[in-house]
């Protein structure tokens, strides 16, 4: 999504009819952060600055909102993005274990990316497998049940091209 | 090669596709068209998706119906599926060692489905099965035969209480909704799904979409509104692709979009995808999130009836709730209550998971007993273990201890009990769960999750957190018991919002039933579970010590001391007590106290 062309009206649909400009720009802006963050993996400084621009809206503003919710991210990521599920059923099967095991191996703390960006890694609550816990996503790929045997495999997986 | 009618149903909830079900699905296609089943059966031999079928613990489950013989396996990957192809459908001899048993049998017959009555059933990209189900014959009802007042009558009847969590009676709320007059009114769907250990919502979201569509199409009549959002969580991706892929099928059919059913009403739906954040489950959050601010609660100085989004009265309602509007419209509201107990109509939805055997995706009437639940349902404890305590409503929950397992489960008993009903995770806990560690985890998640706008939960979370973490980690004082009681009442008292004021539930409702455990952390600077490190101490047992040196050579910290052939000694002072003798060891020499 080029920022520069974002149509104010036409993201918004319907309801704009309702809205004052000011709301309608306010409406569209987490639904464009979620486009910049599409295209870009995270959300450059340089992109938001511009969006500041278009929508006339403080940067300020802009980082606020984009700085509360979990989703979006300002540092470039990984190529491989690993979750490790902590939600409360894969605690409860050893979930903490298999976190400081992908920790060590690759050198790496949750919440933070390797050097050479192949790696970044996360915590993520529930990502609805409970019934397979304990359960890891690697790029949205959801693996589960890994148990120590299967972890080695994970981390197979994870370090595979 | 009897049956001209097979009908493969392949499981692809959430556990379904993690198990492998795409490839199963890849198999099987490859098998059908390798073994020429299409060039002799043509379209009479059909491979469908289903949503969740609930026992994800078994996961890919696969229906092979031939002439309407229904035979279901358990734990399926694509090495299986040859040998089912040819002698199954080929050769019409079931294979025996790999159909579902007892679990399967026994997880479903206490169950009641009514939310859940399609998924697994239907292939939920296939709009025209969701027909043939008898979907949307209850919006046509609606919307030609009742006027709006009748439908919330027929609600209220119903004794339809919110899923979301707080229970609030469906039908005042929609006659709220319907009395508040406006020019522009909004009916929302809340997905967010937040509770750490729960799967309910996503698995209607993604196996039944258009149950939750019809649910908001009908509350839209009654409501006399005619626009809709549903809030989807950023984690659930397929969700929103299915219920984007309903919503298109709808307008193009006619079922949304301008005079639905020829009957002049307008109704459009549209899809929010939330950004990770889990106190945008909060009704006023939610709106705030849909206005593009930072989703942060806001004082109810009016009820969202009134003003909720874009300061318009409004109308939200949690997935589930909607999911049973159909149904309740169709077989009226008497059916309904009569499933339930006298103060909460239906069934109720819950992921059961933790350490349970079989764990996934149940239905059940209200009031059914705990017992009923895990044990009959359940199967019971994993690995022969024993029962210490359940876990329900997440965060905003407690932990009911096994000793009150025959309670009801219906909103009033679990709220009795110190818990409460949430929305359906529920997550059980064997003797190997430290209870003051169980607390300190979901404090953990609140206290993160905090927004941050009002003290109590910003800071009081926090200063209860810090205590957990110093009892868990043997430094506890004194009288931090009663701190903990004090502060958590505090913050349920003060707190802005539905997160703070039942962030300290987990630790308060620990403390009523396992004081005894945070007592032996503080004083005896033990943790009886031994799960909590700093309280767990390594030590070898001479006799059982053959002095082969595996813990030795595997000590990571070289604290284990000794002579081949002799008994070895763990050096406390060395000890990390990462536990890794106690793995090794082939002799049970090493005792964990
Ligand atoms: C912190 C917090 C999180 C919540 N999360 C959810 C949620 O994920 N899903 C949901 O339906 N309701 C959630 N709720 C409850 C909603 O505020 C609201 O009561 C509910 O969606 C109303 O729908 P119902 O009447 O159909 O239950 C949450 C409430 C709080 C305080
Ligand atoms: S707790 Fe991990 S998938 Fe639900």
């Amino acid at each position: 999504m080029k920022v520069e062309e974002i149509d104010v009206d036409e993201q918004i649909g319907e309801v704009g009819q309702i809205l004052s400009e000011a709301e309608k720009k306010k409406g569209i802006l987490i639904h464009v952060l979620q486009k910049i963050q599409e295209d870009n993996g995270y959300l450059p400084g340089d992109v938001l600055s511009n969006l500041s621009k278009k929508l006339y809206f403080p940067l300020s503003e802009i980082y606020s909102v984009a700085s509360f919710y979990k989703q979006f991210h300002f540092k470039p990521r990984g190529k491989k993005i690993v979750k490790i599920c902590m939600g409360t059923a894969c605690y409860v099967r050893g979930a903490k274990e298999i976190l400081n095991t992908v920790e060590e191996r690759f050198n790496v703390k949750a919440g933070e990316t390797t050097e050479d960006l192949a790696v970044t890694l996360e915590t993520v609550g529930c990502i609805g497998c409970c019934g397979l816990a304990p359960v890891a996503t690697v790029n949205d790929e959801v693996k589960g049940e890994i148990s120590s045997k299967k972890l080695d495999r994970l981390i197979k997986f994870i370090k595979e091209e | 090669m009897s049956g001209d009618n097979i009908k493969i149903k392949i499981c692809m909830g959430p556990g379904g596709i993690a198990a492998g079900g795409n490839d199963v699905i890849e198999a099987f296609k490859g098998q059908l068209t390798n073994q020429r089943i299409n060039a002799s059966f043509g379209e009479q031999c059909s491979l469908h998706q289903v949503g969740c079928r609930g026992l994800c613990a078994k996961d890919v489950l696969v229906e092979i119906i031939i002439d309407g013989k229904e035979t279901i396996y358990e734990n399926i990957n694509p090495e299986k599926v040859p040998r089912i192809v040819k002698e199954h459908i080929l050769g019409d001899n079931p294979v025996k060692e790999w159909i579902a048993g007892e679990d399967y049998d026994n997880f479903k017959k206490k169950q009641i489905k009514v939310v859940l009555s399609h998924c697994g059933e239907i292939d939920p990209e296939d709009m025209n099965a969701y027909i043939e189900a008898g979907g949307y014959k209850a919006a046509h009802k609606a919307l030609t035969s009742m006027s709006p007042s009748e439908i919330v009558e027929t609600v209220k009847t119903s004794n339809l209480r919110g899923r979301g969590g707080a229970g609030f009676p469906t039908g005042l709320k929609w006659e709220l909704g319907l009395r508040i007059k406006s020019d522009v009114k909004y009916v929302i769907c809340n997905g967010d799904e937040g509770d750490p250990g729960a799967f309910m919502d996503r698995s209607v979201m993604e196996g039944d979409p258009h149950s939750v569509i019809e649910g908001m199409i009908i509350c839209a009549k009654a409501t006399e509104s005619h626009k809709g959002y549903i809030y989807v969580r950023a984690e659930y991706p397929l969700a929103v692709k299915r219920l984007q892929q309903a919503i298109d099928q709808c307008l193009q059919k006619g079922y949304l979009g301008k005079n639905i059913f020829d009957t002049g009403f307008d109704f459009d739906i549209r899809i929010f995808q939330g950004a990770g954040a889990f106190v945008c489950g909060e009704a006023t959050a939610l709106m705030r999130s849909i206005e593009g601010k930072r989703g942060m609660p806001t004082p109810k100085l009016w009820r969202s009836a009134e003003k909720g989004l874009w300061e318009k009265p409004t109308v939200l309602n949690n997935v589930e709730t909607f999911a049973n509007i159909p149904k309740i419209i169709l077989n009226g509201g008497d059916w309904f209550r009569n499933l339930g107990t006298e103060r909460s109509g239906g069934t109720k939805v819950f992921s059961l998971t933790g350490n349970i055997k079989n764990s996934g995706l149940i239905e059940v009437p209200l009031g059914i007993s705990l017992r009923e639940i895990i044990y009959d349902i359940g199967g019971g404890i994993e690995g022969g273990r024993s029962l210490k305590a359940v876990q329900t409503g997440g965060p905003s929950g407690g932990c009911i201890p096994a000793a009150l397992l025959d309670i009801e489960v219906d909103y009033e008993s679990l709220a009795k009990v110190g818990s409460i009903m949430g929305s359906g995770g529920m997550v059980v806990l064997d003797e190997t769960n430290c209870m003051v560690n169980t607390a300190k985890f979901f404090l953990e998640f609140t206290q993160a999750e905090s927004c941050g706008k009002c003290t109590p939960c910003r800071i009081g979370t926090k200063r209860m957190l810090e205590i957990l973490e110093r009892i868990t980690n043997g430094n506890g004082k004194e009288g931090d018991i009663e701190l903990l009681e004090d502060l958590g009442s505090h913050i349920r008292a003060t707190s802005l919002c539905g997160l703070g004021m039942t962030a300290p539930n987990p630790v308060l409702s620990t403390i009523r039933y396992f004081r005894d455990e945070y007592e032996a952390h503080i004083k005896d600077r033990k943790c009886p579970a031994l799960v909590c490190r700093n309280l767990i101490t390594y030590s070898i047992i001479e006799e059982e010590c053959t002095g082969c040196g595996a813990c030795k050579r595997a000590c990571p910290v070289d604290s284990i001391r000794g002579v081949r052939k002799k008994p070895h000694k763990i050096d406390p002072e060395l000890c990390v007590k990462c536990g890794t003798c106690f793995d090794v060891c082939k002799f049970k020499a090493i005792l964990k106290a």
